[in-house]
């Protein structure tokens, strides 16, 4: 029902390029929902701070609305559901290998403070 | 829905990791998607590479304090009508982000649909939001230099605070900025009818992934930073 007629000079142009040239059309009911999502999940992460939560309820709260949201975005705004896996593979996957480089750093801030701690806090 | 692919060939491709074989091993385009796209997809591949390194800098440095680190609910606040309501500006500067990647996946979809006004109107909106949010940003960062805090110190706790406050937000208000010119000369060109004559509007498309990006940075930075 979304399908909207293309002008045939435009399926004339398209017909050399990408088998994508029609591009990526999606009833607008479902931006709708994810848009009102993604206000509900902001909502929900400021009440966090508001309403004071502390430790690791407020830590995994934040985390956990925090990918929620990106994932709203990434999969429905940004077309990733839609795309092929190739595609969803060559970008979504390097972004993995973040994750060493942040264990990482969390063990070496951890040694850092240690280390101060035992040689300026004396 | 777009699973099975026709090459340019006429042959279907098949769905799943046997796709994901055929896209890379066979003598074809890669990616069956405009070659712009792909290019923006790889450029915001880059940008997630700064961003996370400029966040786990942060992290590390906030790890390994001795000092206090500043309280980023009181920092952020706003006594507005006599209230005095923790993070108010940073709330209202995420629900405005929020807003425009909104009309922006309107505009997307109002560009595939062919509908010339719509899509330029909504990409303008977009802008609009995207400049209000950069105000507001100035408007905090206003603040905060008048309160004393500098890429070297501040009066409430860990020094780092600034130097992260400042090389976060102040890239990703770049960012901010460099799309509201973006999105403008895109609008611009929707409006003259640039994309009708081209016979694809897939150009909104890559516009509207880089500004979705920017709200997807944002999102991380309010989790990370601000809520923390």
């Amino acid at each position: 029902m979304d399908q909207v007629a293309v002008p045939e000079h435009a399926v004339a142009e398209s017909a050399v390029a990408e088998p994508h040239a029609e591009g990526q059309q999606h009833p607008i009911r479902v931006y709708l929902v994810i848009w009102a999502l993604l206000f509900v999940f902001s909502t929900f992460s400021y009440l966090v701070d508001y309403f004071h939560f502390h430790g690791v309820l407020r830590w995994s709260l934040i985390i956990a609305f925090m990918l929620v949201k990106a994932a709203c975005i990434v999969a429905i705004f940004m077309h990733m559901a839609w795309e092929r896996l190739a595609l969803k593979f060559a970008i979504l996957a390097p972004p993995l290998f973040l994750l060493i480089l942040i264990g990482l750093m969390a063990v070496e801030g951890d040694y850092t403070f240690l280390t101060r701690l035992t040689a300026f806090l004396r | 829905m777009a699973n099975h692919v026709s090459t340019a060939h006429g042959e279907s491709t098949p769905p799943g990791l046997r796709g994901v074989v055929s896209d890379w091993s066979a003598d074809k385009q890669a990616f069956p998607v405009p070659w712009g796209k792909a290019m923006m997809w790889i450029f915001l591949l880059s940008d997630t590479f700064i961003f996370t390194c400029f966040l786990t800098g942060y992290m590390n440095v906030r790890i390994s304090t001795t000092v206090p680190w500043p309280n980023p609910s009181e920092i952020f606040s706003l006594d507005i009508a006599g209230r005095h309501i923790p993070m108010i500006l940073i709330a209202i500067m995420t629900m405005v982000l929020i807003t425009s990647s909104g009309t922006m996946a309107m505009a997307v979809n109002f560009g595939y649909r062919r509908n010339r006004a719509n899509t330029a109107a909504l990409m303008l909106i977009t802008a609009g939001f995207g400049a209000t949010f950069v105000a507001m940003q100035a408007f905090e960062w206003t603040k905060l230099i008048v309160e004393g805090v500098r890429p070297w110190g501040n009066p409430w706790g860990a020094p780092q605070f600034g130097s992260c406050f400042f090389m976060i937000t102040g890239f990703h208000g770049l960012h901010v900025s460099a799309g509201v010119v973006y999105l403008s000369v895109v609008a611009s060109r929707v409006w003259r009818g640039f994309y009708d004559r081209k016979g694809s509007y897939e150009t909104v498309e890559i516009t509207g992934l880089y500004w979705h990006f920017v709200d997807l940075v944002w999102v991380f930075i309010f989790a990370l930073f601000y809520l923390w």
